[in-house]
């Protein structure tokens, strides 16, 4: 298994250059260093003096890609690709053009974001998965039928939706909980009830169609005929035969995204005020901010490597029959 | 009966996997649903504030102690005085520096008064000889300001003015090892202050002219002031060598600042420039003294953000206690902070607004002011309403909530005024327009037949009809680039756009579009077309994307329709449109200008020709490229005089000639709306200056007694959402239950 994760881990390399390369590119498709500079200055007054101190400071007063100024290996490396790109490799994130440092910030605002998007991530999946054994249960039924209707409306309605219409009933109508807000301590928990009921319930309608559909397939093989033959309970069924046999397609999905729960999500936090990562995402690129944009994708890059390579550890688990070689 | 009892046990083991998987069971979820919704009652009322209200996102604060809440809606950028121009920081550091100067809170039209002076700066002009001559002489070669500072005024506390026995500073290292156990400001326990001294005002001048801080309007300051661009060459030389150190400013001479005594020094200008004084109110003429700039420049200090960016440091009413951008700014009283108070003189109404209640009382009456990230409007306008947020402005969501619009005029709804929230009204020293592109070879120029063109569509544009529609009549008609408050604007048919608008019974009424047409006629564009080619006129407008536009674009596709020309909106992102705007590849765009200081100055020189945006390299604020050597000669004669009726002479001729021109298509001045929640005390918008919290008070006992009111728990629904799933889970159970115990034979 060591090797497997060896190897895995030396293939993410080139897609994390990748995946660099292309954030990069396409950052800079529609940016330039002048325009950032401009943006962070203001819009009254910008000398081109004050442009260039800007660009400068931060490094990008070179060229992005080629320095036709410089020899040989410098051509490539004394470039604001190149150098902003190496110390990504060691994890050092640098600052943002406003002078924070990255990493202080990534540590800092990763607790809001996991405060939230854990919670919604294990409640959302237990309901969804034992409301859509529930539902297999009850299979070719009325309420069958009427579970799938529901989970179809709300699976078509935009996460927008519940966020606004969930802070006007309960925040506001009912006066239950803080409309929006954050306090980096117990305090906190009121104000993650709202975020965390709606983050369960904008996921519920899909997560139960997908399991069901998963389950459903499930049910139809003959072990499940087999120990229904032999008179076992329809519980014992879905809970200990048709749940663990489920459980590799659903690992596929679900795993992955364990990682990556610590980058939060950017509607939400910026709705509910919670200062977690995906409100910082939404900063740096509203304000055009590379430094932030790079560092959050390059983030989610390695994060959702590691879910995949999780993901694959996890077959083993689930299932003994998997070896990783 | 065996099987019976094998399938019951194996439903309990069942029961018992569900519960550790996912801690609910069938059975019992109506019973855990009600545990769940106990729970979270709890967490609510385990979490509720003092009043039982389980809503409030507030913490508890002490007993009383007056706190005002507000917003911030993005995480500010650097909040150094040098550096700083932006409005929502400009409301941060602006309650915590003190410039030389400051606006009269009341008056209006805008006034200047002294803040940490002991009377305004006095005034000389100097020859070439550096010989007192009159202002009106011709040979005024420099104007030389002299300072006198009141005594007494002391810097808040800090670790950067504490000192040991000897006097000297208590924090100095010299490598970044000692500095590893400061991490944050915090960490810097023992504080210290200093009083104000002329120095202080001194190095924050010398410090304009250090590369490293950007200085925004170094372009501006770095032609006037004597000896700043020779101070520049200093700095970038003495950096040359070693470009991270600190350069003690104070050992740098600045030829045109002179320190007469402790309290009193001296700046020269070249030539004359009246707008100074303005400046002089600005925070980029806060004091910022040595000892504060070594401090933040102690090693390593900068790296981990122990900055003036991030921690200014003033003799202000207030003093920021924390700064964490990703959710709260908090600013409380500075228990150093010099007497001040609340001013006797006002408007004529602001007596019976209440205005002047509070006179004579010292400043300021807040504790403590809360500023929140909120980067969404529905969340602040919720909060405003339920009490916790004292101020709320009013976006176009929330605008048919807050305020009815009739033939009566504005009020604010009856939900609104059952709260006892109050409205003010103002119109911004401000002005937006739509700009044609003056090098543009159709709607540019300066020929009659262009002139023509864009006098037409001017007639065309029915700029009351899109305030209307899309600024809920936010707005008011300008007949030039000069908003009301500011010397030169006037009301009435005497500052009646005459080329656009008709004086009839008593308002401006826009000409008839028979005029628009006829003038397009003349200019070469009969009934939209080109008279020459036959093909139809069709025209460009630039603008930023915004998915929300649509609307507006129809409408304004609609307007120039009128006159038979076809409107194409080019919209691009921000970043392709400055770059059009610096090419001069842009035909018509949206632009818009807000006052820095109420001089008739800062509005003209939109239009001087030196200033377009071409011509400078793209930094110029003439957006228009517009280029009129009469108005160019009259702006420079008026920007150096002071108000008086031959200034507003040539004003108005200036303003005749841009009308007659016509670079702008046409404008508005954009109107305020601010409510306050009735404890709110002493506010009153002031369109220039953001130094307005140290003069506004709380009635902190009827905001409690207010939220307590309007934010009572409604429990029932939690009750209900219970019912429901135990209705909805029983049957299930039941059935199952049945399915379970009935015989297969």
């Amino acid at each position: 298994m060591w090797s497997y994760i060896f190897r895995r881990s030396f293939y993410a390399l080139p897609i994390l250059i990748g995946v660099n390369f292309f954030t990069f590119a396409l950052f800079f498709m529609i940016n330039s260093p002048d325009q950032m500079a401009q943006a962070q200055l203001g819009i009254k007054h910008i000398s081109p003096e004050a442009v260039h101190e800007w660009k400068k400071a931060r490094g990008y007063d070179r060229p992005l890609f080629f320095n036709d100024e410089k020899n040989g290996l410098d051509t490539v490396t004394k470039t604001i690709f190149f150098e902003k790109s190496v110390r990504l490799f060691i994890f050092d994130f640098g600052k943002t053009d406003e002078g924070r440092v990255i990493l202080d910030e990534i540590k800092k605002r990763m607790w809001p974001s996991l405060a939230v998007a854990l919670p919604v991530f294990v409640v959302g999946l237990a309901v969804s998965i034992f409301v859509s054994l529930i539902v297999v249960m009850f299979r070719a039924s009325l309420f069958e039928f009427s579970v799938m209707v529901v989970c179809v409306a709300m699976f078509s309605i935009s996460s927008m939706f519940y966020i606004i219409g969930g802070q006007f009933l309960f925040g506001k109508l009912w006066s239950l909980v803080p409309v929006s807000g954050f306090i980096a301590d117990i305090g906190a928990l009121k104000f993650l009830i709202l975020p965390i009921i709606i983050g369960v319930i904008s996921g519920f309608g899909g997560g139960v169609r997908i399991y069901r559909i998963i389950f459903l397939e499930e049910a139809n093989k003959d072990y499940i005929r087999t120990a229904r033959a032999k008179g076992v309970s329809e519980l014992a069924i879905l809970f200990r035969h048709l749940f663990p046999n489920g459980l590799i397609p659903i690992l596929t999905g679900v795993v992955v995204v364990i990682p990556t729960l610590f980058l939060g999500s950017l509607v939400t936090e910026s709705f509910f005020g919670i200062p977690g990562l995906g409100s910082f995402t939404i900063d740096g690129i509203r304000s055009q901010d590379f430094s932030i944009v790079r560092s959050m994708v390059f983030l989610s890059s390695v994060l959702y490597i590691l879910g995949l390579l999780l993901t694959d550890i996890s077959y083993t688990i689930a299932d003994p029959r998997v070896r990783l070689t | 009966m065996y099987l019976a009892t094998f399938n019951q046990l194996n439903d309990t083991l069942c029961f018992v996997e569900l519960w550790l998987l996912i801690n609910f069971t069938s059975v019992q979820v109506s019973s855990r649903l009600v545990l769940v919704t106990s729970f979270l009652m709890a967490v609510s009322v385990g979490c509720a504030d003092k009043n039982g209200n389980w809503n409030n996102p507030h913490a508890p604060e002490k007993e009383g102690i007056r706190v005002m809440y507000s917003v911030f809606t993005s995480p500010p950028k650097n909040l150094d005085p040098v550096r700083t121009y932006n409005l929502d920081e400009a409301t941060l550091i602006d309650q915590i520096y003190e410039p030389p100067l400051e606006y009269h809170y009341l008056k209006r039209p805008y006034q200047l008064k002294p803040l940490t002076l002991t009377e305004l700066p006095n005034l000389e002009y100097l020859n070439a000889d550096g010989a007192i001559v009159s202002e009106d002489s011709e040979y005024v070669a420099y104007s030389r300001y002299t300072f006198k500072l009141k005594k007494g005024i002391q810097y808040q506390p800090h670790p950067a003015f504490a000192v040991n026995d000897l006097d000297q500073p208590y924090y100095s290292f010299s490598n970044e090892d000692s500095a590893k156990k400061f991490r944050v400001l915090a960490d810097f326990k023992r504080v210290g202050t200093k009083e104000l001294v002329a120095s202080d005002y001194i190095y924050q001048i010398k410090r304009m002219a250090d590369p490293r801080l950007q200085f925004p309007i170094w372009d501006i300051m770095s032609n006037y002031l004597v000896g700043m661009k020779d101070l520049r060459k200093q700095l970038v030389e003495a950096r040359r060598d070693n470009p991270k150190d600190w350069l003690n400013l104070d050992t740098f001479p600045l030829e045109g600042v002179k320190e007469i005594d402790q309290y009193k020094f001296q700046i020269t200008l070249h030539k004359k420039y009246p707008q100074f004084k303005y400046w002089l109110a600005f925070h980029f003429f806060a004091p910022i003294p040595m000892e504060l700039d070594r401090f933040y420049n102690l090693p390593g200090q900068q790296e981990k953000n122990i900055s003036l960016a991030f921690h200014p440091v003033g003799t202000g009413a207030f003093m920021m206690t924390k700064h964490d951008a990703s959710s709260e700014i908090i600013l409380e009283k500075n228990p150093n902070f010099n007497a001040q108070y609340y001013p006797y003189e006002g408007e004529t109404e602001d007596e019976s607004n209440g205005l002047l209640m509070d006179s004579g009382k010292p400043l300021p009456f807040l504790d403590k002011i809360i500023f929140r990230l909120e980067k969404e409007a529905i969340p602040i306008w919720t909060k405003f309403l339920q009490g916790y947020y004292d101020r709320s402005g009013v976006g176009s969501d929330s605008f048919d909530q807050a305020v009815d619009m009739s033939v009566d005029g504005i009020a604010l709804t009856d939900e609104m005024q059952r709260k006892g929230i109050s409205l003010n009204m103002t119109v911004e020293p401000a002005t937006y327009y739509m700009g044609f592109n003056m090098l543009d070879p159709v709607v540019g120029g300066y020929s009659e037949q262009q002139k023509k063109l864009r006098n037409a569509i001017a007639i065309a544009y029915d700029e009351q009809e899109q305030i209307s529609i899309f600024r809920n009549g936010r707005g008011e008609i300008a007949m030039s680039p000069l908003p009301p408050g500011i010397f030169g604007y006037q009301s009435g048919e005497w500052g009646l756009d005459k080329k656009v608008f008709d004086w009839v019974d008593g308002k401006p009424v826009r000409k008839p579009i028979e005029i628009a047409t006829r003038l397009l006629s003349e200019a070469g564009y009969p009934g939209g077309r080109d008279r020459i080619t036959g093909k139809p006129l069709v025209l460009n407008l630039d603008t930023t994307k915004n998915s929300g536009d649509t609307a507006r674009q129809n409408w304004l596709i609609k307007q120039f329709n009128t006159l038979g020309i076809q409107l194409n909106i080019r919209a691009t992102d921000y970043n392709r449109f400055q770059d059009k705007m610096e090419s001069a590849k842009a035909q018509m765009f949206f632009w818009g200008w807000f006052a820095d200081y109420p001089d008739p100055e800062n509005f003209l020189f939109l239009l001087y020709g030196p200033n377009s945006r071409t011509g400078s390299g793209g930094s110029g604020v003439n957006s228009t490229n517009y280029n009129n050597q009469r108005f160019n000669d009259l702006f420079n004669e008026m920007k150096v005089m002071s108000n008086s009726p031959k200034r507003m002479k040539i004003i108005q001729e200036m303003l005749e000639i841009y009308r007659e021109d016509r670079p702008w298509a046409s404008s508005f001045h954009p109107t305020t709306f601010i409510l306050n929640n009735a404890w709110v005390k002493n506010f009153k918008p002031h369109g220039i200056s953001q130094v307005t919290l140290k003069y506004q008070d709380i009635d902190t006992e009827l905001r409690e007694n207010r939220r307590d009111e309007w934010n009572k728990p409604v429990v029932w629904p939690l009750w209900l959402f219970a019912s429901v799933c135990f209705l909805v889970v029983l049957p299930g159970y039941l059935a199952y239950r049945r399915r379970q115990t009935q015989k297969v034979i």
